[in-house]
C-alpha cells in the first residue's frame, strides 16, 4: 500500500485547493452554515480572553486558534447525550452542544456565575447538562476517563459513546497507550481524537516521538486509526461521524490524529518566538480553517461578503455581551469554599467553616 | 557577598557541581531549549549540550524512571519536575523505588538522584497545580527532602542534595524565584538536616519553611511592634528534621506556631508538634498551634485562594492566642 492510500500515514482530505470538495463525501448545507458560525464565534471568543487576561481581567486562557475545526468539527457529528472529555483546546465542544455562552465565560472570570464556582482554572470547563467532564491540569488522566465512560456505556447498554481528545505530546504519557490498549481489548465505543498541532510548548512533535505519524501508534494496539487534514472542518466532520457510527455499531474505538497547528502561544503564559520561526506561522495561516471554510461557502454559494460581515458583527456583539454579563457576577462568597468537597459537609469542615465565618477577612480575601 | 536571586542561586549550584562532576547531568520538560519554565535553567543547555541537558516527552513516570536507571549504574541525575504536582504521576518510581533500592539490594544498589521543581501554591493556578507535595513525600524513608526560603540556602542545599548519595528532593517555589538574597561568592554545600533561626525571640516559635518562612517573619515583624518578640526557625529540610534547633527554641519561649502550606491533616506540621509535645512538654506554656491552608482542595478564584492560604494576619491571630493563654 502506498503512503497516500494509508489511513495512518497518508491525510484524508474532503476540502481542496480551488475551494471546492471531494464529491465522495457529502456534510449537508445546514451543518457547513452552522459550522462556520461556531469557527467564527470562537476566533472572537479567543481573542477577546486574550485580550482580557493581558489587562489583567482573566487569570489564564488557553486558545484554539487556528484549530477551531476540530472541536467545532467534533461537536456537530456528536449525538446529544454523548460523552466529551477534552483537553487544553476543545472546551468549545460544550458551546456547540447548548452550553451558554454566558457561563462558560464565567467560568473563566471564576466567580459565581460559574457552575464550578470559582473552583477550577479557566479553560477547565465541564458541565453537566452537555455531558463535558473538565480535563485535569495533569496531561493524560482524561483519555483514560473517555475509554472508562466508553465501557460503563456499553455494560449499561446505552447507545452513547464518549469521545476523549489530547495533544500530540500527551501521546507520550502512559495514560495515552493504557487507554489505547483497553480500547483495543475491550472494543469500547469511544472515538480518541489527538489534535498535533505540531508544538508542545517548545517541543516539536518530532523531539515527543520518533514514529512516522501518531496515527501509525494505533496499529499496534489493533485500534484503527486514522490521520485527517485538522484544518478542514468537512474532513474532521466526516471522520468523526463514521468513527462514532463504527462505535454505536459495536465495532469499537477509532483513533483520529488532526494534523493542524498552533498559530497562537502555548497559554497566556508562553512566549512562542523564542522557539518557532514566523516563516513557519505564516505558511499555516494561509491554511487557516476559517478562511478555508469560507472561501467553501462562498464557492458552494452559501456565503457572500456582505452576509459574512453581518455575521462577524452579530458574533462580535453577542460575545462582548455575554462578557459583560459575565464579569458582573460578584466572587463566590467564602463560606462556600467547603461545599462539596464530600457529598455532606462533615463535622470538621463545618468546624472550620465556622472558625472562617468568625475572622473577619483581611485586606487581602475580600468579602 | 553578591545579591542575586533565588533561581540564580540554584542555577549556579547546579553548573557547579556539573563542572566539577562529569556524571552529573540534567532532565526534564522544557529545561533546554526553553530554558527551564521558570528559567531555572537558562543557558545550560548551551553551556553543557543536549547530552548532559535533555528535553524530554511529556512523561514523568517515563524520565523520573530512567532517571532512577541511570544513577544505579554511576550517574547523578538532577530530574525537574515542572511543578511538584506531575510528580504525582512518577510517585511510583519515587516511593516505590528510588527510596526503597538501597535497603531492598541489601545496600547493593544507591540511586544518588536529585527530583527538583517548584512546589505548593503559584498564584491562581487551581487545585491540581497548587499541591504542597513534600507532605507526602517526606512520610517516607530513603528519601531525603528540602525546602529551603532563602537565595543562600537554596544554592548551598542544593549543591548538597547533589552529592548525596540518596535520593534528595528539592521544594522549590515560583513564588520564591525571583526573590533575591546575599549570597556568598564562595557558597559550598549545606549540611542536610539542619534548621537556622532567622529571627531571634522569646515570646513565642514560629516554625516555617520555604515560602511560609517570609509569612512567618512578616508576622513576626507585626508583632513586634505590640511588644511580642517572635522567634522565627526556618527548618530547610524537612527530612531529617532538626528536632534539635526546633526544641531548643520552644524550651526558651514555651510556645510555638507551625506555618506550612498544604492540608492541615497529618504532614510536616503534625510532625513537628509531635517531637514538640514530647521533647518540650513541661516547657510548654500553650497548646502547639498550626497554620496551614485550609482543609479544602485550593479554589481558582483569588479572593478564594487567598482567603485558603495561610497569611500573615492568620499566623498573627495564633501567636496571639498561645502568647495570651492563661494571661487574660
Ligand atoms: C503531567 C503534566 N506534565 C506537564 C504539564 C505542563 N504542560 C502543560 S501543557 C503542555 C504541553 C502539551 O502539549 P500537547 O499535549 O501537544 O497539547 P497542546 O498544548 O499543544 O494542545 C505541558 C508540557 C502538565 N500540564 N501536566
Amino acid at each position: 500500500m502506498s503512503v497516500e492510500n494509508s489511513r495512518e500515514l497518508g491525510l484524508f482530505r474532503v476540502l481542496r485547493d480551488d475551494h471546492s470538495q471531494d464529491p465522495a463525501v457529502s456534510v449537508p448545507d445546514a451543518v457547513v452554515l452552522r459550522a462556520y458560525r461556531e469557527m467564527r464565534r470562537l476566533r472572537i471568543l479567543d481573542a477577546k480572553m486574550i485580550l482580557l487576561q493581558r489587562q489583567g481581567r482573566v487569570g489564564f486562557y488557553g486558545a484554539c486558534t487556528g484549530q477551531e475545526a476540530v472541536p467545532i468539527g467534533t461537536a456537530l457529528a456528536l449525538e446529544a447525550d454523548d460523552w466529551v472529555y477534552p483537553a487544553l483546546r476543545e472546551q468549545s465542544v460544550m458551546l456547540v452542544r447548548g452550553f451558554p455562552l454566558t457561563q462558560f465565560i464565567a467560568q473563566v472570570f471564576g466567580n459565581s456565575g460559574d457552575v464550578q464556582k470559582g473552583r477550577q482554572m479557566p479553560s477547565h470547563h465541564s458541565g453537566r447538562s452537555v455531558n463535558q467532564v473538565s480535563w485535569s491540569s495533569n496531561i493524560g488522566p482524561q483519555i483514560m476517563q473517555a475509554v472508562g465512560t466508553a465501557w460503563a456505556m456499553k455494560l449499561q447498554k446505552k447507545s452513547s459513546i464518549a469521545v476523549g481528545f489530547m495533544g500530540d505530546g500527551a501521546t507520550s504519557q502512559g495514560d495515552f497507550h493504557s487507554a489505547m490498549n483497553f480500547a483495543g481489548v475491550f472494543k469500547t465505543p469511544c472515538v480518541l481524537i489527538c489534535q498535533n498541532n505540531h508544538w508542545s510548548i517548545s517541543v516539536p512533535t518530532a523531539k515527543q516521538t520518533a514514529s512516522a505519524t501518531i496515527a501509525i501508534k494505533g496499529l499496534a494496539y489493533a485500534v484503527p486509526s486514522c490521520r485527517v487534514d485538522g484544518n478542514d472542518l468537512l474532513a474532521v466532520y466526516a471522520a468523526v461521524k463514521e468513527a462514532a457510527d463504527d462505535a454505536r455499531a459495536g465495532k469499537g474505538t477509532t483513533f483520529i490524529e488532526c494534523l493542524t497547528y498552533r498559530i497562537g502561544a502555548h497559554s497566556t503564559s508562553d512566549d512562542p518566538s523564542r522557539y518557532r520561526t514566523d516563516e513557519e506561522v505564516e505558511s499555516w495561516k494561509r491554511k487557516d480553517p476559517v478562511d478555508r471554510l469560507r472561501n467553501h461557502l462562498v464557492h458552494r454559494g452559501l456565503l457572500d461578503d456582505a452576509k459574512d460581515a453581518a455575521l462577524e458583527a452579530e458574533l462580535t456583539d453577542e460575545v462582548n455581551e455575554a462578557v459583560k454579563v459575565a464579569e458582573a457576577f460578584p466572587a463566590p462568597s467564602r463560606e462556600s469554599l467547603f461545599d462539596d468537597v464530600y457529598q455532606e459537609l462533615p463535622w470538621f469542615l463545618q468546624e472550620q467553616k465556622e472558625e472562617l465565618r468568625r475572622a473577619p477577612p483581611a485586606p487581602s480575601h475580600g468579602g | 557577598m553578591r545579591e542575586i536571586r533565588y533561581r540564580e542561586a540554584l542555577r549556579e549550584a547546579m553548573i557547579e557541581e556539573m563542572e566539577k562532576d562529569a556524571s552529573v547531568f540534567l532532565m526534564g520538560e522544557e529545561v533546554g531549549h526553553y530554558q527551564g519554565a521558570y528559567k531555572v535553567t537558562e543557558g545550560m543547555l548551551e553551556k553543557f549540550g543536549p547530552e548532559r541537558v535533555l528535553d524530554t516527552p511529556i512523561a514523568e513516570a517515563g524520565f523520573a524512571g530512567i532517571g532512577v536507571g541511570a544513577a544505579m549504574v554511576g550517574l547523578r541525575p538532577i530530574v525537574e519536575f515542572m511543578t511538584w504536582n506531575f510528580s504525582a504521576i512518577a510517585f511510583d518510581q519515587i516511593l516505590n523505588n528510588a527510596a526503597k533500592i538501597r535497603q531492598m539490594s541489601g545496600g547493593q544498589f544507591s540511586c544518588p538522584i536529585v527530583f527538583r521543581g517548584p512546589n505548593a501554591s503559584a498564584r491562581q493556578v487551581g487545585s491540581q497545580h497548587s499541591h504542597a507535595m513534600e507532605h507526602f513525600y517526606a512520610t517516607v524513608p530513603g528519601l531525603k527532602v528540602v525546602a529551603p526560603a532563602f537565595p543562600a540556602d537554596a544554592k548551598g542545599l542544593m549543591k548538597a542534595a547533589i552529592r548525596d548519595n540518596n535520593p534528595v528532593l528539592v521544594m522549590e517555589s515560583e513564588t520564591l524565584y525571583s526573590v533575591k538574597g546575599q549570597v556568598p561568592d564562595d557558597q559550598d554545600a549545606i549540611e542536610l538536616g539542619k534548621a537556622n533561626v532567622v529571627r531571634p525571640g522569646k515570646d513565642v516559635t514560629l516554625v516555617a519553611y520555604s515560602r511560609m518562612t517570609h509569612v512567618a517573619l512578616d508576622a513576626a515583624n507585626a508583632l513586634a511592634k505590640e511588644g511580642i518578640e517572635a522567634e522565627v526557625v526556618d527548618l530547610r529540610s524537612l527530612r531529617p528534621l532538626d528536632e534539635e534547633t526546633i526544641v531548643k527554641s520552644v524550651w526558651k519561649t514555651h510556645r510555638c506556631v507551625i506555618v506550612h502550606e498544604g492540608f492541615p491533616y497529618g504532614g510536616v506540621g503534625a510532625e513537628v508538634a509531635d517531637r514538640v509535645q514530647r521533647l518540650a512538654f513541661d516547657s510548654l506554656d500553650a497548646p502547639v498551634l498550626r497554620v496551614a491552608t485550609l482543609d479544602v482542595p485550593m479554589p481558582y478564584n483569588a479572593k478564594l485562594e487567598q482567603a485558603c492560604m495561610p497569611q500573615a494576619d492568620r499566623v498573627i491571630a495564633a501567636a496571639k492566642r498561645v502568647v495570651s493563654r492563661g494571661k487574660a
